[in-house]
C-alpha cells in the first residue's frame, strides 16, 4: 500500500525544551496506526505540528493524498495553516475536548462541512437556488455522519449538554464531516467506560473499512491499542523508541523499560 | 541643548508616573490575564481622596507636611480598598467565565466609577493643592527640573526598589510569582490563590494612588476623567515593555514618557495623545509580546 | 433562603464596609477656592441602608445562578427570563405583534416631533446594536472602537454634502462602502491578535480617528464640526422640518427591518455558523477548516458597514456633526446594549436598545444616572446573566427518521 503521510526528522523546541526530537513516522493507506508513550512524551505536540497548529522547528511533513485514479502527488505541508491542512484532508480531534459548546450537535458537524462548501455573505442574504441547495446538502450530509456515529438522537441538543462519551464521539463526527483521508484521534477513549470503549473500537474499524479513511490514534488504553492497530509507534522524551506490530511492541524490552512503573495491561 | 534636557527630564517624570500605574496593570495581567480596565479609575479615586482629605485638613489648619503625609496615606488606603472591592464584585465571580466576560465587566466598572465620582463630586476641574512644597536646589539649573519633579523621580525610584524587594523576598511576593506562573499548580502546593489575587489588586492600587497624588500636585488640577487617558497610556507602557513583566512595565513607561515629551516638544502638541495611541496600536500589531516579554505558543 | 442571623451579620458588615468606602467621595464635598467643606452625612445613611439591602439581593442572585448552573448540568434548562417567557408564549406573541405594528405605524402622527426624534434615536441604536452584535455577539470580537465607523459614515455624508452637495440617498450606500472599507483597513492588521488585545487596539483606533477629526482642521473643520447638512429628500423634494422628521422615522423603521432581515439570514448560514464557532473555540474552529482571518474580517467589515450607514443617517438627522459625538463612551453604550440584550440575540438587542435609550429620556430621574447605570449593567449582566435578557437560541432541524436509512 502507498504511503499517505511521511514525517522526516520532525523537531519541535519550546524555548529550551525539545518536545520532539528528529521523529520519523510514516502511515500507509488503509492503516490504523497507534502512537503511544508515557505522559509528556510529545504525542500531542506531534499532532499539533502536523496539523499546523505549531510551526515545527525542523523536519518535513509530506502528504500524498490518495486519489481515485491512483495518481497521487507528494506535497510538503510545513507552514500551512491548520485550516489549510484540514482542507488537504487531515482532520483531528483534541485530547481535552474542544467542541463548540453553545452550538447544537448538528451545527457542530455542519462546521466540519465548511471547508467543502462555498456560500458567502451574498449567498446567505439572497438565498438563491444554488445556495439553498448547498445549505440543504450541508444539513443532510451532517445528519448522515451523525447517524453513522450513532449520535442521531442528540441532533438538536446543545453540545455542552452531551454526556462525556458522546462528546468524544461528536469530535470524531465533526472531523469525519471534513472528508479526510487521514484522521488523527488524540486519546479518543479517555474517560470512556469499558462498554463505550468497546463500541469505539468497532466504530474506528468501521470508519477504516467503510470509508477507506486511515487512522492515527494516540491512546493510553493498551487493550484498545493492541486490538485496533496494524502498527504502533512508541515515543519517549520526544524520540521514537520503537515501532512495529502489536506483537513486536508487546515484547520489546525498550518499550517495557520506558513504561516502567506504568503497567501494560494486555 | 538646554531645551533637550528640559524635555528629557520632563519625559522621565511623565514616564515614572506612568510606571506607577502600569505596574498595577502588569501585575494583575500576570496573575489573572485580565486587562483591569478600571485601574485608571482607581488612580483617579486616589487623587480625589487626596484632594478631599487635604482640603479638609487645610481647613482644620494642620501644617503642610502633616497634610502631605495624611493625604497620601488616605489616598493609598482608599485606592487599595476600591481595588479590592472592585475585584470582589466584578472579577471574582467571573474566574471561570469566557475570557471576554471579565474584560467587559471591567469596562463597565470603569464607566461606573467615573460616573460615581462625577455625580458625587463634580464634572469640573478641581484645583489640586500643591502638597509638595517648592524648594530650592540645583541652582542655576532649577528651571530644568522643578522640585515636584525631583520628588516624583525620587519617590518612584524608592517605590520601585521596595516593590522589587517585596516580590523577590517576601512570602506574598513568592506566592504571587508562583500564581503568575501556574495558577493551578500554585493552588496544589498550598498557595491561597484568592488571597494572592486580592493582594495583587491592593498593591497595584496603592501604587496607582501614589501616582495619582504625585501627578495631581505636579499638574495642579484633577477631574473625574483623568483616569481614562492615564489608564490607557499606562497600559500602553505595560504592553510596550511586555505585559506581565515588572521591569518591562518600568522600561515601557520611561520610553513612552520620553517619546511623548520629545514628540510634543519638537513636533507638535496637537497630537499628544495620538502618539500614545499610535504607539499602542503599532506595538500590539508588530510585537504583541512587548520589548521584554517572550512570545509563547498557546498550549493546545 | 430565609435571611438567617449570619446572613444579616454578613450584610451588616458589607454595609459598614461600603459606608467606609464611599465616605470621602460621597460625604465630603470641598470647595477648594473658598476653602469650604460641605458634610453630607445623609449620603452615608443612604449608602449604609442601600448596600445592606443590595447585599442580600446580590447573594441571592449568586445563589440562584449557582443552582441554575447545577440544574443545567443535570439536564434541565436554564431559567428563562421574563422576556423569554413572553416571547415563547403564543397567546401573547400574536396580539403583541399586531399591536406593535399598529403602534409603529401611527406613532409619528400622534406624537410630536420631539417624541418622534427620540424614537428615531432609539431606532438608530437598535441598528447600531445589531451591527455591533455581528462583531461582538456572533463572531466574539470585542470591538471597542465601533464608533469610529459610525464617525466615518457621518463625516462621509457631512463632507460630501458640504463640498459637493450630494444628497442623502446617494451617500447612504457610499457611507456603507466607506464603513466596510475602513473596517477592512483596520481589521486586516489587528484581527490576528488575541481577544483582549484586539479590544484595546480597536479602542486605540477609535480614539485616533476621533483625535484626527478634532485636530485636522483643513479636512474635518476640527472641533467646530460641520453644520447645515441636508436632511433627506423625498424623490428630490425638500420636505418641511416636521414632515422630514416623520419621513426619517419611516426610513429608520425600514432600516431596522432590513437589518433584522439580513442579520437573521446571516446567523443561520454557513458564514454565520463559522462566526459562532470562532467565538466558541478559535483553535477547534481552525482545525475544522475555517479560515480564521477571513471569517473575522467578514464579520468586522459587515459590522462596520452598518455603523457607516447609521452614521450617514445620524448626520442627516442632526444636520450637525462634530468629533464630540464619537467618543469611547458612545462605543461603550452600544456595547452595553449588546451585552444587556444577549450576545447574538436579535430580539434581545432590540429590546435592550429601546430600554436603554428611551428610559433615560422619559424618566428624567434616570437621565442623570444614565452612564452610571450603563456601567452597572455591564458588570451585573456579566456576573449574573452573561447570555443577556433574551438568550440566543440555536435553530433546530427536523428529520424524518426513515429518510436517511
Ligand atoms: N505550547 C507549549 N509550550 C511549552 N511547552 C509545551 C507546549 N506544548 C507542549 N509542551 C511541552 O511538551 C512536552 C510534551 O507534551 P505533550 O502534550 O505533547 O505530551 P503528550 O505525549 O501528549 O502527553 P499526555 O499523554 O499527557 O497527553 C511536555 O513537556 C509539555 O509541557
Ligand atoms: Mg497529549
Amino acid at each position: 500500500m502507498e504511503t499517505i503521510l511521511e514525517v522526516n526528522g520532525l523537531t519541535m523546541d519550546f524555548g529550551g525544551l525539545r518536545a520532539l526530537d528528529h521523529l520519523n513516522i510514516d502511515i500507509r493507506r488503509g492503516e490504523i496506526v497507534a502512537l503511544i508513550g508515557p505522559n509528556g512524551a510529545g504525542k500531542t505536540t506531534f499532532f499539533n505540528c502536523i496539523t499546523g497548529i505549531y510551526l515545527p522547528t525542523q523536519g518535513d511533513i509530506i502528504i500524498s493524498p490518495p486519489k481515485a485514479e491512483g495518481t497521487h502527488k507528494r506535497e510538503r505541508i510545513n507552514g500551512l495553516k491548520p485550516n489549510q491542512v484540514t482542507e488537504k484532508g487531515m482532520a483531528r480531534t483534541f485530547q481535552n475536548i474542544r467542541l463548540f459548546p453553545n452550538m447544537t450537535v448538528l451545527e457542530n458537524v455542519m462546521i466540519g462541512r465548511h471547508c467543502r462548501t462555498r456560500a458567502g455573505v451574498a449567498g446567505a442574504i439572497f438565498r438563491n437556488r444554488a445556495m439553498v441547495r448547498e445549505e440543504q446538502s450541508i444539513v443532510d450530509d451532517s445528519f448522515r455522519v451523525l447517524e453513522k456515529i450513532g449520535l442521531a438522537r442528540y441532533v438538536n441538543d446543545q453540545a455542552r449538554n452531551l454526556p462525556y462519551g458522546a462528546q468524544r464521539l461528536l469530535e470524531i463526527a465533526r472531523a469525519l464531516a471534513t472528508e479526510p483521508f487521514l484522521i488523527l484521534l488524540d486519546e479518543p477513549a479517555a474517560g470512556m467506560n469499558p462498554q463505550e470503549t468497546h463500541e469505539l473500537d468497532e466504530l474506528i474499524t468501521r470508519i477504516r473499512d467503510d470509508e477507506g479513511i486511515s487512522i492515527l490514534l494516540i491512546e493510553h488504553d493498551m487493550k484498545l491499542v493492541m486490538s485496533l492497530s496494524n502498527r504502533i509507534f512508541v515515543m519517549d522524551y520526544g524520540k521514537k523508541i520503537a515501532q512495529g506490530t502489536p506483537e513486536e511492541i508487546r515484547n520489546n524490552p525498550v518499550v517495557i523499560k520506558a513504561y516502567l512503573g506504568e503497567e501494560i495491561d494486555a | 541643548m538646554e531645551y533637550f534636557f528640559e524635555l528629557f527630564l520632563g519625559g522621565l517624570t511623565r514616564g515614572s508616573i506612568y510606571a506607577l500605574i502600569a505596574l498595577g496593570y502588569t501585575m494583575v495581567y500576570g496573575i489573572i490575564e485580565l486587562i483591569n480596565f478600571a485601574h485608571g479609575e482607581i488612580y483617579m479615586i486616589g487623587a480625589f481622596t487626596a484632594l478631599i482629605v487635604a482640603s479638609v485638613l487645610t481647613v482644620m489648619g494642620l501644617n503642610e507636611f502633616a497634610i502631605l503625609v495624611l493625604a497620601s496615606i488616605a489616598a493609598a488606603v482608599y485606592s487599595a480598598a476600591y481595588g479590592y472591592t472592585v475585584e470582589k464584585i466584578a472579577y471574582k465571580p467571573l474566574r471561570h467565565a469566557p475570557r471576554l466576560s471579565p474584560l467587559i465587566s471591567a469596562i463597565g466598572m470603569s464607566i461606573f466609577l467615573q460616573n460615581y465620582v462625577l455625580l458625587a463630586q463634580t464634572s469640573d476641574f478641581l484645583p489640586f493643592p500643591s502638597l509638595i512644597p517648592d524648594f530650592e536646589f540645583w541652582e542655576p539649573y532649577s528651571h530644568l527640573l522643578r522640585s515636584t519633579q525631583l520628588v516624583i523621580l525620587v519617590t518612584t525610584t524608592v517605590i520601585m526598589v521596595l516593590l522589587t524587594l517585596l516580590i523577590k523576598y517576601t512570602k506574598i511576593g513568592k506566592a504571587m510569582r508562583a500564581t503568575a506562573q501556574d495558577r493551578s499548580m500554585a493552588m496544589l502546593v498550598g498557595v491561597n490563590v484568592n488571597q494572592v489575587i486580592s493582594m495583587t489588586f491592593v498593591i497595584g492600587s496603592c501604587l496607582a494612588a501614589v501616582g495619582g497624588v504625585l501627578i495631581a500636585s505636579h499638574i495642579g488640577q484633577i477631574n473625574f476623567f483623568i483616569g481614562f487617558i492615564a489608564g490607557i497610556k499606562a497600559f500602553t507602557a505595560a504592553v510596550l515593555g511586555g505585559v506581565g513583566s515588572i521591569p518591562g512595565a518600568v522600561l515601557g513607561s520611561l520610553i513612552l514618557g520620553l517619546t511623548e515629551s520629545f514628540a510634543t516638544g519638537y513636533v507638535s502638541s496637537d497630537y499628544e495623545d495620538v502618539f500614545a495611541f499610535a504607539l499602542l496600536v503599532l506595538i500590539l500589531i508588530f510585537r504583541p509580546a512587548g520589548l521584554l516579554g517572550r512570545s509563547t505558543m498557546q498550549k493546545v | 433562603m430565609m435571611p438567617t442571623l449570619s446572613e444579616i451579620k454578613k450584610s451588616f458588615l458589607v454595609s459598614l464596609w461600603f459606608m467606609f468606602l464611599t465616605f470621602p467621595i460621597m460625604v465630603i464635598r470641598v470647595n477648594t477656592t473658598e476653602k469650604l467643606v460641605l458634610w453630607r452625612w445623609e449620603n452615608m445613611a443612604y449608602m449604609g441602608i442601600g448596600s445592606f439591602l443590595l447585599s442580600f439581593v446580590w447573594r441571592y442572585m449568586l445563589w440562584r445562578k449557582e443552582t441554575g448552573k447545577k440544574d443545567s448540568e443535570s439536564g434541565t434548562l436554564q431559567l428563562p427570563s421574563f422576556f423569554e417567557r413572553i416571547l415563547s408564549d403564543r397567546r401573547y406573541i400574536v396580539p403583541a405583534t399586531a399591536a406593535g405594528i399598529a403602534l409603529v405605524a401611527i406613532f409619528p402622527f400622534v406624537m410630536d416631533t420631539y417624541q418622534t426624534n427620540i424614537m428615531i434615536t432609539a431606532l438608530m441604536y437598535i441598528v447600531l446594536g445589531l451591527g455591533l452584535n455581528i462583531v461582538v455577539g456572533l463572531a466574539g470580537l470585542l470591538d471597542l472602537g465601533y464608533v469610529a465607523f459610525y464617525a466615518v459614515g457621518a463625516y462621509t455624508y457631512g463632507l460630501l454634502n458640504h463640498h459637493f452637495g450630494l444628497g442623502f440617498w446617494t451617500v447612504l450606500p457610499i457611507g456603507a462602502v466607506m464603513g466596510a472599507f475602513f473596517g477592512i483597513l483596520l481589521g486586516f492588521p489587528v484581527l490576528r491578535l488575541r481577544g483582549d488585545y484586539l479590544a484595546i487596539v480597536t479602542l486605540g483606533f477609535g480614539e485616533i480617528i476621533r483625535l484626527i477629526l478634532e485636530n485636522w482642521n483643513e479636512f474635518s473643520f476640527g472641533p467646530s464640526g460641520i453644520a447645515q447638512i441636508a436632511r433627506p429628500s423625498l424623490f428630490g423634494i425638500q420636505l418641511s422640518l416636521s414632515s422630514s422628521i416623520i419621513y426619517l422615522y419611516f426610513v429608520m423603521i425600514g432600516m431596522v427591518l432590513f437589518t433584522i432581515f439580513v442579520v437573521n439570514r446571516l446567523q443561520n448560514s454557513r458564514i454565520g455558523r463559522a462566526w459562532i464557532a470562532l467565538r466558541e473555540d478559535e483553535v477547534a474552529c481552525q482545525a475544522m477548516g475555517i479560515d480564521k482571518t477571513r471569517t473575522k474580517l467578514t464579520a468586522f467589515a459587515l459590522g462596520a458597514t452598518w455603523a457607516g450607514m447609521v452614521g450617514v443617517i445620524f448626520a442627516a438627522k442632526t444636520t450637525f456633526i462634530n468629533p464630540a459625538s464619537f467618543t469611547f463612551l458612545e462605543s461603550a453604550m452600544i456595547l452595553a446594549i449588546v451585552v444587556l440584550g444577549g450576545m447574538g440575540s436579535i430580539v434581545g438587542v432590540s429590546i435592550a436598545a429601546l430600554i436603554l435609550i428611551l428610559l433615560p429620556e422619559y424618566l428624567r430621574a434616570f437621565s442623570e444616572f444614565r452612564m452610571l447605570i450603563f456601567g452597572a449593567i455591564m458588570v451585573i449582566m456579566m456576573v449574573f446573566r452573561p447570555q443577556g435578557i433574551v438568550a440566543n437560541v440555536r435553530r433546530s432541524y427536523k428529520f424524518q427518521p426513515d429518510k436517511h436509512s
